[in-house]
């Protein structure tokens, strides 16, 4: 599997760290209650297709990028810098 | 239809026969007390014990493809009772007496093998943590010993012992784990619950869960609606599908895990071994293949196949513990489909609507929980209440932090385990 890392282009797999589903993005407020926070940290969609994730381009230039993945097919459609993601 | 040594000589006699299919295959009924949702190993047991421990017979299985054909039908099929923390130990000490007595129970040949589970460290700090790990689990009632690097020669020669980057210090044996055959236990289980007077209802695709009023009453499926009083999902890596059918988002990440086959080889591995640096375990099945795996792909995926990458590590890691085993043809991989929890342990427990209940979160250790998982998940579905050994499966714990369970000690975090 190779990622399209926007700074770097297509690069393997290996270089990058995974974090897990972009919803991470998503940071609730410090007083946001204990439900949101729960849920923000542990409970996932999990979707059987498209889904977004986030990578850490470790091994490479080491930006956080957000990758449009199918998780049935492992096709890649495309991934933007984390910073410029619409969460 | 009983089995014995005497049915098999009779039926070879007489031109095999005599013998019959091993269970029915019903149209499903309008309404049950129970549904079991999953017709894999946990499901297939959970209705075994159901009928068994608690009297409960008006249960059906639903299967949307066959049975036993996901993860039980392809794993590694390593049983072992060999966990640290409180929670698992005494879960898996009692899933694994269950295993022991699992043949005379379903009068069904598992081939249960206790060749014994020998995990290899290679340096100081990890033989103290060996020991200590091995103290829990003789603390919990179960077996383990501390080898050292002679000990670990004689009952496994064909390891590398002069490998300088990664020598073996010694090794953790647990004698009383082992393999099973991983087909064999669904069936057996299938066989048992069949007998019972459990429905098994396989191409039965469960499409939506009928809930009033916060009370279940029953399942959309492809073979139309079934009314049930109790409802109980035990599917694994679709958890997640399953679940959001009755509007609930789980603490849960499908990853993929791969593992591996050789052709048939004579016989040169006594027990299951796992290397110490790296993730890698082998074992050698009955009729001689090496069974191998490594860990985690390390990405969420439903593709029940793997990448490169891990492929490469796995080889790498066999190659590096018995490079003897280098010419040896890999015949075949797969990928499952893991439902990975944060912390690493699984969740058995009753969800906010009456009568749903939930048994996820197995992460890549899901074969050896097959008894006692479905014997704890039937007393909590027949009594409401939990089954002392796998009381602290709870799906609250995540929320609260209490009573989590984190073997490896990294955090309860999706990508960590």
């Amino acid at each position: 599997m190779r990622l399209p890392c926007p700074i770097c282009g297509d690069r393997d797999r290996r270089e990058f760290y995974y974090q897990g589903h972009a919803t991470m993005l998503n940071r609730p407020s410090a007083d946001a209650g204990t439900a949101t926070w729960d849920d923000y940290l542990h409970n996932r969609e999990n979707p059987a297709g498209e889904t977004r994730d986030l990578w850490h381009h470790e091994a490479g230039c080491g930006a956080w990028i957000v990758v449009t993945r199918n998780t049935v097919t492992h096709e890649v459609s495309g991934a933007v810098l984390a910073e410029k993601a619409k969460t | 239809m009983g089995y014995s040594g005497f049915k098999v000589i009779k039926e070879g006699l007489f031109g095999q026969k005599g013998w019959k299919p091993v269970w029915r295959n019903p149209d499903p009924k309008p309404e049950y007390d129970v549904i079991v949702i999953g017709g894999g190993g946990h499901g297939l047991s959970t209705a075994y014990y159901l009928a068994k421990e608690h009297g409960i017979t008006n249960v059906a299985v639903l299967e949307k493809g066959y049975l036993g054909g996901g993860n039980v039908g392809r794993n590694t099929t390593i049983v072992r009772a060999n966990y640290m923390l409180p929670g698992n130990s005494e879960f898996y000490s009692h899933s694994l007496k269950l295993w022991e007595g699992m043949e005379q129970d379903l009068n069904y040949n598992t081939m249960m093998s206790q060749r014994g589970v020998m995990m290899l460290c290679h340096s100081d700090g990890q033989r103290d943590y060996f020991a200590r790990r091995g103290n829990s689990m003789v603390n919990q009632g179960d077996d383990a010993e501390l080898l050292t690097p002679e000990q670990v020669r004689a009952e496994a020669p064909m390891i590398d012992f002069d490998n300088v980057r990664f020598p073996i210090y010694g090794g953790l044996m647990h004698r009383r784990g082992g393999t099973a055959r991983h087909d064999a236990v669904a069936w057996g289980y299938a066989r048992g619950a069949d007998q019972c007077g459990v429905d098994l209802i396989q191409n039965c695709e469960v499409t939506g869960i009928d809930i009033e009023g916060g009370v279940v009453r029953g399942v959309q499926t492809s073979r139309g609606a079934i009314r049930a009083k109790k409802v109980a999902i035990v599917v694994a890596g679709r958890s997640s599908q399953v679940a959001a059918m009755a509007g609930m988002r789980l603490p849960i990440e499908s990853h993929v895990l791969q593992a591996f086959v050789s052709e048939g080889l004579k016989p040169i591995l006594p027990s299951v071994i796992s290397f110490g640096m790296g993730h890698f375990y082998i074992s050698q099945s009955d009729k001689g293949g090496l069974v191998f795996g490594g860990d985690l792909d390390f990405y969420a995926s439903y593709a029940a196949r793997g990448n490169l990458p891990m492929k490469e590590h796995v080889m790498e890691a066999a190659m590096t513990l018995m490079p003897s085993i280098g010419k040896a043809r890999v015949l075949r991989s797969w990928g499952g489909i893991m439902d990975m929890s944060p912390d690493g342990s699984p969740i058995i427990d009753k969800t906010e609507t009456e009568g749903l209940f939930l048994n996820c979160g197995w992460c890549y250790g899901g074969f050896k929980a097959v008894p006692g998982s479905g014997y704890s998940y039937a007393h909590l579905i027949a009594k409401g209440e939990h089954h002392a050994p796998a009381a602290r499966f709870r799906l609250d714990r995540f929320r609260t932090g209490v009573g989590l369970m984190d073997e490896e000690g990294t955090g309860a975090q999706h990508n960590l385990h």
